[in-house]
């Protein structure tokens, strides 16, 4: 007699209304935080608005954060759709940066077309085996993979900054980063792939197509393979996965070979397509976004799309407010975000009980019994 | 006395005072996953706690106001989370996550507004924070053999809370074990439908236990910020509040065992920290980075070590509902 | 006199009317039965009693005077007692921590458990109800839990015990046990009310019967001026059939072998203990045995879900599981072995996916739901559309997650899906636990079509009735051994329950 079954409300209102409340309070609450901070909050949002939408370039720019949160986001979907926490698309995604870089120092003298596909690979193979690592550890000695994740982030963190002050760093560079890619290796700007539309320049590049093709997988790999019906049978209930002869552990290795894959070609958005090098900390908390993006995009590749455009407008945003603002800095942004993981994720039924007695629809619930 | 003796020493001395967070910390995820909540916000608690009960001592150079703002921080926090899991049965690892990332970013950007030094607080005299006590005797029973030097340097020295942490363990098994209050809690966490049936309020357990895991949390943090270091700094807690969830996994949700594995994870990062520059026989120099993996490394391999799912609480993660 | 009243009470659910204008009265010093279907408003009703919730209309009464209890804990203190059908046991505590959870004498354990024990000693003397106090609630078999349960609400001091569904789980010498207790506490001055579906044990213990059907009691009865078949006529509000059409079936050719088998459950504990048997076409070959002596382990060994830990299954003349090595559930569908898991949640369904998903469960790999190597959901959902017009399935519609389906219609879809597929050899678990008369009726009558076109039917079941309506042999498990075998015309209940209490053995051919 649970009062919270999805399926009662209407559906626009399930998937419209319910997160749109979610969110404002995540904003309400950010405005007191502002207000305390002596800055007034209308102006700081409208700042925000601005900041990720007023002009060419700051479009281009949500974009490309955009872009890392698809990336994130599916990694966190991956997993939970077969019920596990992957905590680790920090440690993932660096792991999949460093080989997206390997590559493309590796490979440099072949062309581009061969060279990115190389990229690809290397980077959707380390993110995967990083993953895989704690996967395999819960499937064989059910150790805690909320708990190894975690811990493989910080390894992940320490190995990078070890990497760059030592075998890939730049001889001679000031700060701790990699030698430049060549240009062969680095993604198409948007602007200049669409520059029939007018786009105007800005860090956006085709990982975002690549992030969107991505989408298109997921949904069409859940929703309509054996192995996407499989993960999810074992996702809801393990135990009739045995009854239908599905393997629970190759589930759990498989759901987290592919979500290690996605975080690791975050490093694509960031390596091939911006920054150009490696560089420490380019992950900067992109991965535990990414469970706020799952689970405000309730796990469905629009959704995951959608939520992902949100958290990236609040970076973009976030940081433009940041600059115009003296009393804040960029860690609000990352409040901000925390606040938003909080009600559009954990308290995402918060507002169900209320709504369901306003939209409440007798009819259907009396036909399911 | 052997150079390797006093070494070994220094590091024992250094692991107690590294665990005592730890402890404090662990003992709040016991507690809460005893009730049947999980709580992976340990982490972000403790960070609320360092931050309110820095800039309280920077404010008002009390210490012990700094506890109390450290605690009441950190009881704010643990309700969040006990609202969520508890009233709300939503998804507790993402509470607890969401709880972390937002203290991490609200903490410095307090810092910052309040005492503009680019997210930290000011460095801490004295006075304000809670220094290290030497117990009686401690000089003048140096001179034993062995057990002088043990009491005098590993025993002796630590700050008031990290006597408190230990103290609490033996008071956190007892309250567990011997009392009412324990029963009911462990009931709770492994059936509660039989709690509810013995009309006791499964969520005003639950919150209860919060509620400690918030006041444990609350010493953790203001331990870590004015009793360990001087002062509130970003990302201070580092992990600790994870490496503590592990130490109750690794401890099957017992207190002494829990606190034996914190002073294993503290060891190893005493060790950490010792070894820093210093070349390890037959390998050499080992970079600084490897050498800091040490405890995250500790850490998965205790986890794989066992299979650790069996003991725990039954009903632990599971919101409770009358489906009837 | 009357120990407990309610006086026309109501009670909604949502869009559900769980209770309508109720009136139950129990005599003081009586044993007063309830009977109904599942989804009657027995629960409902039961836990508005012990107070879990507050009735919309209407009025109780204890002892005559009113009541309005805001939890358990008031109607405790007023004398009611409580035993769940589901035990409200803490499996890692004693035996003694369960008893005083909750009503702890003290804030400190040692002075509470000193107190508790000398009182239990003392009940347990007068009611004849001899249990272990320091025993550990995991080790204990259900029989005793049952007592602990009874001990529990003696010391909270109940004068009025509600039994729920309390045989459920216990052989028939263990129902007598429990009834000779539930006499003794009739003997000094408590009341009982017990609810149950089983109709012969009303009739044997009970003074007074209430029917209950749709939500309300339709008649209370004094037991002595009633029969079963008036009463099984109240709680379905109609006459019901209750036999099967077997035909005769010659000797059909061997379809499963089970060889010495052996096998430990997830904890290590030996669960089987060399059994062997051989299942045939056109027979139904029950098996029989109180839950938790080895029938979950030999279904699951047998369609691949568990590995033995020694001798084999032998399915066609096929070796599929053999020591530590598990058959492959995928490829026994594939050849023709049906399974409809004994415990449907918790194996036979993935609640929150839709209908016409979990029709293709165990199923996902046959090459006629794909286009291609895509699924192809619009013919996922045309199957679930045919089985659920082959077997009534309401509401017929498949996109409807399937935990919004009633118990019987979720049953009746999973036994769709299993017997779609023309299986030679279908495996049943306990067929229609949580289902309707309705239902049964029908369940019954497919499995019997099945079984007279020559296929083979291995069914275990908890209920000694369908073992006996639908059985061509019976084989009875205890312990983890074979403790009986024969014909259901050749063996008595009383045989049958010696048997399943491993204290009998009679070979009939």
């Amino acid at each position: 007699m649970s009062t919270r079954a999805p399926t009662d409300l209407p559906r626009l209102v399930d998937v419209g209304l319910i997160p749109a409340l979610n969110l404002l309070t995540a904003l309400v609450i950010s405005g007191l935080v502002i207000w305390v901070l002596g800055e007034d909050p209308f102006e700081a949002m409208s700042l925000m608005v601005s900041g990720a939408f007023g002009y060419g370039e700051a479009i281009s720019y949500t974009l490309y954060y955009t872009t890392n949160f698809i990336f994130t986001g599916l990694a966190v979907s991956f997993a939970y759709r077969c019920g596990l926490f992957n905590i680790g698309g920090e440690g993932q995604a660096v792991l999949g940066g460093i080989g997206i870089l390997i590559a493309a120092l590796l490979f440099k003298d072949l062309p581009g077309l061969l060279l990115i596909p190389l990229c690809i690979i290397f980077g959707a193979a380390l993110g995967a085996l990083w993953a895989a690592i704690p996967a395999w550890l819960l499937a064989k000695r059910g150790s805690h993979i909320v708990i190894t994740t975690i811990m493989f982030n910080f390894i992940a963190a320490a190995f990078l900054s070890y990497l760059l002050v030592g075998p890939l760093r730049r001889a001679g560079a000031q700060s701790t980063e990699s030698e430049d890619i060549v240009s062969a290796a680095q993604l198409m700007p948007l602007h200049d792939v669409f520059a029939f539309l007018g786009m105007a320049e800005g860090p956006a590049n085709m990982a975002f197509v690549i992030a969107l093709l991505l989408c298109l997988f997921y949904g069409v790999f859940m929703n309509r393979t054996k192995w996407g019906y499989e993960l999810r049978v074992v996702g809801q209930n393990p135990a009739a996965a045995r009854f239908g002869g599905i393997s629970a552990n190759r589930g759990i290795m498989i759901a987290m070979i592919l979500s290690g894959a996605m975080a690791g070609l975050m490093g694509l958005n960031e390596v091939l397509g911006v920054q150009h090098r490696l560089v420490t900390n380019f992950t900067s908390g992109f991965g535990f976004v990414g469970i706020a993006v799952a689970f405000m995009g309730r796990h469905n590749p629009i959704g995951i799309i959608l939520a992902a455009l949100l958290f990236g407008a609040l970076y973009q945003g976030g940081a433009e407010m940041a600059f115009e603002m003296p009393a804040i800095t960029r860690d609000l942004v990352v409040m901000i975000q925390g606040l938003v993981i909080l009600f559009a994720g954990a308290l995402e039924h918060m507002y169900r009980p209320a709504l369901n007695r306003i939209f409440a629809n007798p009819k259907k619930i009396e036909a399911a019994r | 006395m052997s150079d390797l003796f006093f070494t070994l020493l220094l590091l024992c001395d250094s692991a107690l005072r590294l665990a005592a967070p730890l402890v404090l910390a662990a003992l709040a995820g016991l507690y809460a996953e005893r009730s049947g909540v999980v709580d992976i916000g340990l982490e972000g608690k403790m960070l609320g706690a360092a931050f309110a009960a820095a800039a309280t001592a920077a404010v008002t150079g009390s210490p012990w106001l700094a506890l109390l703002a450290g605690i009441m921080t950190s009881i704010g926090l643990a309700l969040v989370h006990g609202f969520v899991a508890i009233s709300q049965r939503g998804e507790q690892i993402v509470s607890g996550m969401a709880i972390n990332i937002a203290v991490a970013g609200l903490a410095p950007t307090l810092a910052n507004a309040w005492f503009h030094l680019n997210g930290q607080t000011p460095i801490l005299e004295d006075g304000a924070r809670f220094t290290s006590i030497n117990l009686p005797f401690a000089n003048a029973l140096s001179d034993v053999p062995v057990l002088g030097p043990i009491y005098a340097e590993v025993i002796s020295g630590h700050n008031l809370l990290t006597y408190l942490a230990v103290a609490l363990v033996p008071l956190g098994a007892w309250g567990l074990f011997k009392t009412r209050f324990g029963l009911r809690l462990r009931a709770v966490g492994e059936n509660p439908g039989a709690v509810d049936a013995a009309g006791i309020s499964v969520h005003r357990l639950r919150y209860i236990a919060m509620t400690i895991a918030g006041i444990l949390c609350g010493i953790a943090g203001t331990a870590l910020s004015i009793g360990l270091s001087a002062g509130f700094v970003r990302d201070m807690t580092a992990g600790k509040g994870y490496l503590a969830l592990a130490a109750v996994i690794f401890g099957r949700w017992y207190p002494v065992p829990t606190f034996l594995a914190c002073l294993l994870f503290a060891f190893a990062d005493a060790l950490q920290g010792q070894l820093q520059g210093t070349p390890l026989p037959f390998v050499g120099e080992v970079p600084v980075q490897f050498i800091m993996m040490l405890p995250y490394i500790v850490t998965v391999v205790v986890l794989a070590g066992f299979v650790g799912k069996i003991d725990a609480p039954k009903a632990s993660g599971i919101p409770f509902t009358r489906d009837r | 006199m009357y120990a407990i009243e309610a006086l026309s009470i109501s009670k909604r659910f949502g869009a559900v009317q769980a209770n309508r204008d109720v009136t139950l009265q129990v005599a003081k010093g009586t044993i007063h039965g309830l009977v109904g279907e599942n989804g009657a408003g027995k629960s409902t009703l039961m836990n508005m009693l012990y107070g879990f919730h507050a009735p919309d209309h209407g009025t109780i009464k204890v002892d005559g005077k009113e009541v309005s209890f805001k939890g358990p804990v008031e109607a405790i203190r007023k004398g009611l007692g409580m035993v769940h059908q589901h035990f409200m046991l803490v499996d890692t505590f004693t035996v003694i921590e369960n008893i005083v959870l909750g009503f702890e004498s003290d804030r400190r354990m040692a002075p509470t458990l000193a107190s508790a024990r000398d009182k239990l000693l003392k009940i347990e003397e007068t009611y004849g109800l001899a249990v272990d106090l320091d025993a550990l609630v995991a080790d204990l078999p259900v029989g005793t839990l049952q007592r602990v349960e009874i001990l529990k609400a003696l010391y909270r001091g109940a004068e009025t015990l509600i039994l729920d569904e309390p045989t459920g789980v216990l052989t028939p010498q263990e129902t007598a046990a429990l009834f000779e207790v539930i006499k003794t506490l009739r003997g000094e001055g408590k009341t009982v009310l017990l609810i149950t579906h089983k109709l012969g044990e009303i009739m044997g213990i009970t003074d007074n019967v209430s029917v209950m059907r749709a939500g309300t009691i339709t008649k209370t009865f004094k037991t002595s001026l009633t029969n079963e078949n008036e009463l099984a006529e109240e709680m379905v509000g109609r006459t019901i059939i209750r036999e099967v059409n077997k035909e005769l079936t010659e000797a059909h050719r061997r379809i499963l072998r089970v060889d010495n088998l052996y096998a430990e459950d997830d904890t290590g504990k030996t669960r089987l203990n060399g059994v062997s048997f051989d299942v045939h076409g056109g027979e139904i070959l029950g098996i029989a045995g109180v839950s938790g002596n080895g029938q979950s382990e030999l279904l699951e060994i047998i369609t691949g879900m568990r590995a033995p830990s020694g001798g084999s299954v032998i399915y066609t003349d096929l070796k599929v599981a053999k020591k530590n090595r598990a058959a492959d559930a995928e490829k026994l569908r594939g050849n023709g072995m049906g399974h409809v898991a004994e415990d449907r949640h918790r194996f036979g369904m993935v609640g929150p996916m839709t209908a016409a998903e979990n029709t293709i469960l165990g199923y996902q790999g046959r090459e006629s739901f794909y286009q291609g190597i895509f699924l192809d959901p619009g013919k996922v959902r045309a199957h679930c559309q045919s089985l659920m017009d082959d077997f009534d399935v309401r509401p017929p519609t498949p996109d409807l997650p399937l935990k919004n389906f009633s118990g019987g219609n979720q049953q009746k879809l999973v036994m769709a899906r299993e017997m779609a597929q023309e299986p030679d050899l279908l495996i049943v678990g306990q067929p229609t636990r949580g289902v309707d008369i309705g239902a049964i009726a029908f369940i019954h009558s497919r499995l019997v079509e099945m079984r007279n076109k020559g296929r083979a039917i291995l069914m275990v079941s908890s209920e000694l009735e369908e073992i006996m309506t639908l059985s061509d042999r019976i084989i009875v498990l205890c312990d983890g051994r074979i403790t009986g075998t024969g014909r259901p015309e050749d063996l008595t209940e009383t045989d049958i329950g010696l048997m399943m209490a491993g204290r009998y053995e009679k070979e009939a051919s």
